[in-house]
């Protein structure tokens, strides 16, 4: 579903991706781990398309479709969902209304009809629950005021509205505590665990895949993916850190 | 209600696309003109008067205000660019060829129908929209160009007792009232703009709220200019007596022009004892191109007059249009306990220049004002917030709380504020908070990867930014405010 091959990138001129290879079938679940600075984020938001993060080489397919050659909301639309590791603020923006543009556009790009408000909060409000969040925090402006493991858990709620076929997750993880990072590990399988699926998860810590059990797990060094293995290696990840492992 | 404004319910990308290559409301329409001789002398004067066939008072005060006009300055204090305005070159009257009593709209000239239509604003719908369960009802005085040709719902409007009318009628009308009240806000020579004004309005609005009563509906009143070489030079004057209420909307649209074109309206509210007046506008004058070619000045001088114990005026605005905007909706504050409001959106884009915010002059004991002031520059537009907040030494237990916040598109724009406060009493309480800030590239690769493109993105963070100005318009302002502060900005993303 998803094949990147030999991908560099450089931000503001510095190389960062290396030439990685990586390529994830439908219906799995593949996590990416590594050392601080290895290029997580920054593959993270190449696959997004985000301005400043130039690839000066190789390619990435989605379904086949040339993902590099689309816009970011184009890319939103094909399917793709990025779950960002610092969630933005909008100010003045309720989440109701943010996500119900944001998911109306994407209907549209599809051709497919928009939802009505009705059914729109319908949505919302099940997807909430699902994430075990406050529907009523959905009334609010985006993300002002959130604590950090809110903020992660409202990125799962958008991840279930929005049902990309194609998520990749960038520290889910970080700031949650046992209780949120059971409910965020829940929704990942919930939302995406299906055959016409995939995921991508990036994450420093094994602690998350007790709970979203990978099919594969890939270990980022320097740009590029130095060892890649079965559940297991996240493990031993664990165990010995990420420069012996990935020796 | 969207009915009210087709436009702002199709935000579809022919839509967006149409109005990208061109000002969607860039058309002029061929209804016969009746002009005043080009150019602006005590002939002016006379003739305007003279079509309106107007009191001899009424001209006396006309040509007492273009005397002490040919006296005064240009305004030169504020941050703005002005090019010299050649008043010779231009027309000071157009009226539609004088026809019959109209007694319905079915007599109105289909043309003017048919630019309304346009417009997006069909008269004949505010009828239907009237009887439409739940709809609040809007009545429209319609001015075209000078001349109000149409004007709806004053039987029911008569019936609760308010007058609403144009002030060539009002004149004709109720002399006592104007008399008493014209130029009692703001007086001739106030500025430079408004004397003019007083010299050469061609029309605009009057209402009197009489004591004690709620007005039915909100009172909406669509500008347009339409005549080429034609100043605009509106007069809405706003009488709320003791314990009335009133909301009054007003909007306008302006067909595209290669020369620039002078707007130099005035609004004069004066609210007795206990009475509340709601002023909401929604502007978007002809900006002019990309270039800065063309557009309207829009040099408007708007006051409000608290005279009574407890009344308040609250003054909404959101600013999209125009080349020039030179405008400062005030209040003076003068009954006991009275209360002003400004709430403000300016919007400039490519070269456009803004220089607006209010005079909140405290006067009386215990009086409050609250100013709210966003301003949005894009482009290499300039964005100016002036504003005035003074306490006079008679007034006891001042309260001011003032907010102007600036966003930033782009690096080629600018954002000015400029507070002057003069306090006079120790027992003033006065706060100030003020903000400047850029669309983060975060914010917008952040909505963007939820599925906006950059255009609704954009739209959405500046919707967002100026929403506790937005959610003081009445419903159906509020939705055409969010459309145009999106359609304002379009191409200032890149």
């Amino acid at each position: 579903m998803l094949r990147i091959e030999n991908l560099h990138a450089t931000v503001a001129g510095k190389p960062i991706l290396n030439g990685l290879t990586l390529s994830i079938p439908a219906g799995e679940v593949h996590a990416l781990m590594g050392p601080n600075g290895a290029g997580k984020s920054t593959l993270a938001y190449v696959l997004g398309g985000r301005p400043s993060y130039e690839v000066t080489d190789g390619s990435a397919t989605f379904d086949g479709q040339d993902l590099l050659a689309l816009e970011p909301h184009e890319r939103a639309a094909a399917g793709l969902f990025l779950g960002f590791q610092y969630p933005v603020e909008i100010p003045g923006v309720s989440y109701l209304q943010f996500l119900r543009e944001s998911l109306n556009s994407q209907r549209r790009a599809r051709g497919e009809a928009e939802l009505s408000g009705a059914e729109f909060i319908r949505l919302a409000k099940a997807q909430a629950a699902t994430l075990g969040m406050d529907a009523d925090m959905l009334k609010r402006p985006v993300n002002v005021g959130f604590s950090g493991g809110e903020r992660k858990r409202a990125e799962m709620v958008q991840m279930g509205i929005m049902n990309p076929r194609l998520a990749v997750l960038d520290e889910t993880d970080s700031g949650l505590d046992i209780d949120a990072l059971r409910s965020v590990g829940a929704g990942i399988n919930s939302i995406m665990r299906a055959p016409a699926k995939a995921v991508l998860l990036i994450t420093h810590y094994q602690r998350l895949l007790d709970y979203v059990a990978p099919d594969r797990v890939h270990v980022l060094t320097e740009g590029r993916i130095t060892r890649s293995g079965g559940p297991e290696l996240a493990h031993q990840l664990e165990r010995e850190g990420y420069v012996e492992a990935a020796a | 209600m969207n009915e009210v404004l087709p436009n702002a319910e199709a935000p579809n990308a022919e839509f967006r696309e149409a109005i990208a290559k061109d000002y969607e409301w860039g058309f002029s329409s061929d209804i016969e003109q009746e002009f005043a001789p080009k150019g602006l002398s005590e002939d002016t004067v006379r003739f305007i008067s003279a079509k309106k066939n107007e009191p001899q008072w009424m001209l006396d005060w006309r040509l007492k205000a273009y005397r002490a006009w040919l006296e005064m300055e240009e305004v030169d204090w504020a941050k703005l660019d002005i090019p010299k305005i050649d008043y010779q070159d231009a027309f000071y009257y157009a009226a539609p060829k004088a026809k019959p009593k109209l007694g319905s709209l079915d007599e109105v000239d289909p043309e003017i129908l048919r630019v309304y239509a346009k417009l997006g604003i069909p008269i004949e719908e505010q009828k239907v929209l009237a009887g439409v369960e739940g709809a609040r009802k809007v009545a429209v005085d319609a001015v075209f160009d000078s001349v109000s040709v149409a004007t709806t719902f004053r039987e029911e409007l008569l019936r609760a007792g308010v007058i609403f009318l144009s002030i060539s009628e009002a004149i004709q009308q109720y002399p006592e009232l104007i008399r008493k009240y014209l130029g009692s806000v703001v007086p001739q020579r106030d500025n430079v703009f408004a004397c003019l004004n007083a010299a050469v309005f061609s029309d605009g609005t009057f209402v009197l709220v009489p004591e004690g009563v709620r007005c039915p509906m909100e009172l909406s009143t669509y500008f347009r200019i339409n005549a080429e070489n034609t100043g605009q030079f509106e007069r809405t004057l706003i009488v709320a007596e003791k314990g009335s209420y009133v909301s009054y909307l007003e909007g306008c649209t302006a067909p595209m022009r290669d020369e620039n074109q002078l707007h130099a309206a005035v609004v004069e509210i004066f609210a007795h004892e206990d009475a509340e007046v709601k002023y909401s506008t929604v502007q978007n004058w002809y900006p002019g191109d990309a270039d800065g070619k063309g557009g309207i000045f829009n040099f408007v001088t708007k006051r409000a007059l608290c005279s009574g114990a407890r009344s308040k005026v609250s003054w909404t605005q959101v600013e999209t249009g125009s080349a020039i905007t030179w405008k400062y909706p005030s209040c003076i504050l003068k009954g006991e306990g009275s209360v002003g409001e400004f709430y403000s959106v300016a919007l400039t884009n490519n070269r456009q220049q803004a220089d607006t915010g209010t005079k909140m002059v405290h006067i009386g004991k215990n009086t409050r004002s609250t100013i709210v002031s966003k301003g949005i520059s894009a482009g290499r537009s300039n964005n100016t917030y002036r504003g005035l907040v003074r306490v006079l030494p008679g007034a006891e237990n001042v309260r001011n709380f003032t907010q102007c916040d600036s966003l930033l598109l782009g690096s080629e724009c600018g954002a000015h504020t400029v507070p002057y406060i003069e306090v006079k009493n120790p027992t003033a309480n006065i706060e100030h908070e003020a903000t400047t800030s850029k669309i983060s590239e975060d914010q917008l690769f952040y909505a963007q990867m939820r599925g906006l493109d950059p255009e609704a993105a954009v739209a959405l963070i500046v919707n967002g930014f100026a929403r506790e100005v937005l959610k003081q318009l009445p419903m159906e302002f509020a939705v055409e405010a969010q459309k145009l502060l999106g359609i304002s900005l379009e191409g200032s993303v890149g």
